[in-house]
């Protein structure tokens, strides 16, 4: 090997040339010159290369197989054609499972949306304490996800809860909160929108820094007033940012797990039974490995119509 | 978990360039002219809304904070009492000392570290060797793999996780369990195609002519990687293990899947796990203590971890 190197590092050009170089060294051939390249290349590679193809694209594709499959761990796996689908669409979990999770997305969107923009928006006008705001929006999005969610169970909690408390100080009516089936995923949609807004409000700061004054100074000049400025400068300059933040806080949220998982158990009523809790049932309570894969294998689809959408806008605008 | 990424393709050149540079300052013109900021109407208004929000603020993000650090100094009667009280009674300090003794948390938090740090350093060393590979190596198939590697960024992870589970449970060829084991952490850590593309992004943008100036000087691949490429690559290798780091000491349900075993677990999974049968106060101390390694961290290195979110929207 040691006398393959030496031509290749005094020749000083790309190391893989489809053209053999001219003969300076006849030591080594072309051919045994680009194996020994490739070698290493392949050397540095492997690592990584090992971990994706175990733990991402071997899942994937075992996702499909096991979908279509009676699947229990330590016995020979079964065919069994699409039973799974048809067991898992006649259990009413599915459709409880299904219409929280977009319901939960479509509330996360609409609340998880407009508050962190707005509020990208007046920390955008101040002059004073600017890294102090950022700071602290950020804050819950480093304590841990497990944590906030039971801070919040805390918060909710019918007794000892701060939620209420904090209603009767406004003498304003109390609410069940997590414990009524029809306020229980809306009090998780805050719970999530608290602890992961810090990112989108800093990622819009930073659209919205981006926007060239002269165009605010323009439309000023034009007789825009503030909120004819924000409709027709602010908003159309950060477009592309706010439909790739909404396509990536769908993916995201349609994932949402640990929320209803700690702080509600799905309850009440399968109230807050979502997609991927759903998948945790089958696989872990139920030990059905097929019915948790046929699952995976339609939010898979579902998600993926996002995501294509997604790379497909990042795409075309570079 | 539901932590929003910023889109990949856009963040490394400008991490570099955002990291230092200080926020803009009050001349920039924004959607409020400085004109109308100046007259005494204006000065009003402004403050008015500072003071607004700095309340609102504090109220939204500080307090629960504060409710959270508070609750754990009360006594177990104190917390649960209502109304509530703003301030406890007396600083008491046994939640901390029980939650620490009860709840095993040096045991918790010491996996929590060894998962965390194994996944941290296999993924900078196997994610900048491929990333070094695919980028300046150019091997046959690389752009195949690269395509590969790529793809999984649309696939959503969690969505994966039974058959991923399943991988780990019995690896393939070898028929060895990784259950129970922070192997079971650290590898699939390593498949992280954000960072790897992050990386990879980096290296190409640095100049061929530098490599190859190493190259000369007869420095092998794995010399220019080490002492070339890398100290070149500070910036990036920052953020890559900021979000390495946070990824794994936020985790929740891969860490619940693979460790059954309650020794094994990490603090994230022990606090659900034994949150049912323990005294509130000490929940909450335990959850204050859970919550201190990474708010550190973030006030150590908010400067960094700001700018690289926000590096992840700018175009360049």
């Amino acid at each position: 090997m040691k006398t393959v190197q030496a031509p290749h590092r005094s020749a000083g050009a790309p190391p893989v040339t489809p053209e053999p170089r001219p003969a300076g060294r006849r030591s080594a051939s072309p051919f045994a010159r680009r194996l020994s390249h490739q070698a290493r290349a392949y050397g540095f590679l492997i690592g990584g290369l090992i971990c994706f193809a175990l733990f991402s694209w071997y899942p994937a594709i075992r996702a499909v197989i096991i979908a279509f499959q009676k699947y229990t761990p330590g016995s020979a796996p079964e065919w069994v054609g699409t039973d799974n689908f048809t067991q898992v669409f006649h259990d009413p979990e599915f459709g409880a499972a299904w219409r929280n999770t977009l319901t939960f997305t479509l509330l996360a969107l609409l609340i998880g949306f407009a508050v962190p923009f707005v509020m990208a928006l007046v920390l955008n006008e101040l002059r004073h304490a600017r890294s102090f705001f950022r700071v602290v929006v950020y804050l819950p999005v480093m304590i841990p996800p497990v944590v906030s969610a039971l801070l919040w169970k805390w918060f909710y909690d019918p007794g000892a809860g701060l939620a209420n408390e904090a209603l009767r100080f406004l003498h304003l009516p109390t609410s069940n909160w997590t414990n009524g089936a029809d306020t229980a995923l809306l009090s998780l949609v805050i719970v999530a929108t608290w602890a992961n807004m810090g990112g989108t409000v800093l990622i819009y700061l930073a659209a919205l820094q981006g926007i060239p004054g002269e165009l605010y100074e323009a439309a000023e000049l034009d007789g825009a007033n503030i909120w004819q400025r924000v409709r027709h400068v602010t908003i159309p300059q950060t477009r592309f940012i706010i439909l790739m933040l909404m396509l990536l806080q769908i993916i995201a949220t349609m994932q949402v797990f640990t929320e209803p998982f700690v702080i509600t158990g799905g309850g009440p009523e399968n109230s807050t039974v979502t997609i991927l809790y759903l998948i945790y049932k089958y696989a872990f309570l139920y030990n059905d490995f097929g019915g948790a894969c046929a699952l995976s294998v339609m939010l898979l689809i579902v998600l993926s119509l996002f995501s294509a959408l997604y790379l497909r806008l990042t795409r075309t605008d570079d | 978990m539901t932590q929003i990424a910023p889109p990949p393709r856009q963040a490394p050149p400008s991490v570099a360039g955002t990291a230092g540079r200080k926020t803009q300052g009050p001349a920039v013109r924004t959607l409020v002219s400085p004109l109308a900021l100046g007259s005494t109407r204006g000065k009003i208004l402004y403050w008015t809304v500072f003071c607004a929000v700095v309340l609102g603020f504090a109220l939204a993000f500080l307090f629960p904070v504060y409710w959270m650090a508070s609750g754990a100094m009360k006594t177990p009667d104190e917390v649960v009492q209502t109304p509530p009280t703003l301030f406890p009674e007396s600083l008491t300090f046994t939640a901390y000392t029980d939650a620490w003794e009860q709840m095993q948390l040096p045991t918790h938090l010491w996996n929590t570290v060894v998962q965390a740090a194994g996944a941290w350093i296999l993924q900078l060393v196997f994610c900048t060797a491929a990333a070094y590979a695919l980028s300046k190596l150019k091997p046959a198939f690389g752009k195949i793999i690269l395509g590969g590697i790529l793809a999984t960024l649309m696939v959503p992870a969690q969505a994966l996780l039974v058959p991923k589970y399943l991988t780990v449970a019995d690896l393939p060829l070898i028929h060895t369990s990784l259950l129970n084991d922070p192997l079971g952490i650290w590898l699939p850590a390593v498949a992280n195609a954000f960072n790897l593309y992050l990386l990879k992004r980096f290296f190409d943008q640095i100049p061929r002519d530098v490599l190859e100036a190493a190259e000369i000087d007869g420095a092998g691949k794995l010399r220019t990687l080490w002492s070339i490429l890398l100290p070149m690559s500070r910036p990036v290798l920052g953020v890559v293990s900021i979000f390495a780091l946070v990824a794994v000491w936020q985790d929740f349900l891969w860490p619940l899947m693979v460790f059954s075993d309650t020794e094994q677990q990490p603090i994230s999974v022990a606090l659900v796990q034994l949150s049912q049968n323990i005294p509130l106060s000490v929940l909450i101390a335990a959850m204050v203590i859970a919550s201190i390694p990474m708010v550190l961290m973030f006030l150590v290195f908010q400067r960094h971890i700001i700018a690289g979110i926000s590096a992840g929207s700018t175009k360049g």
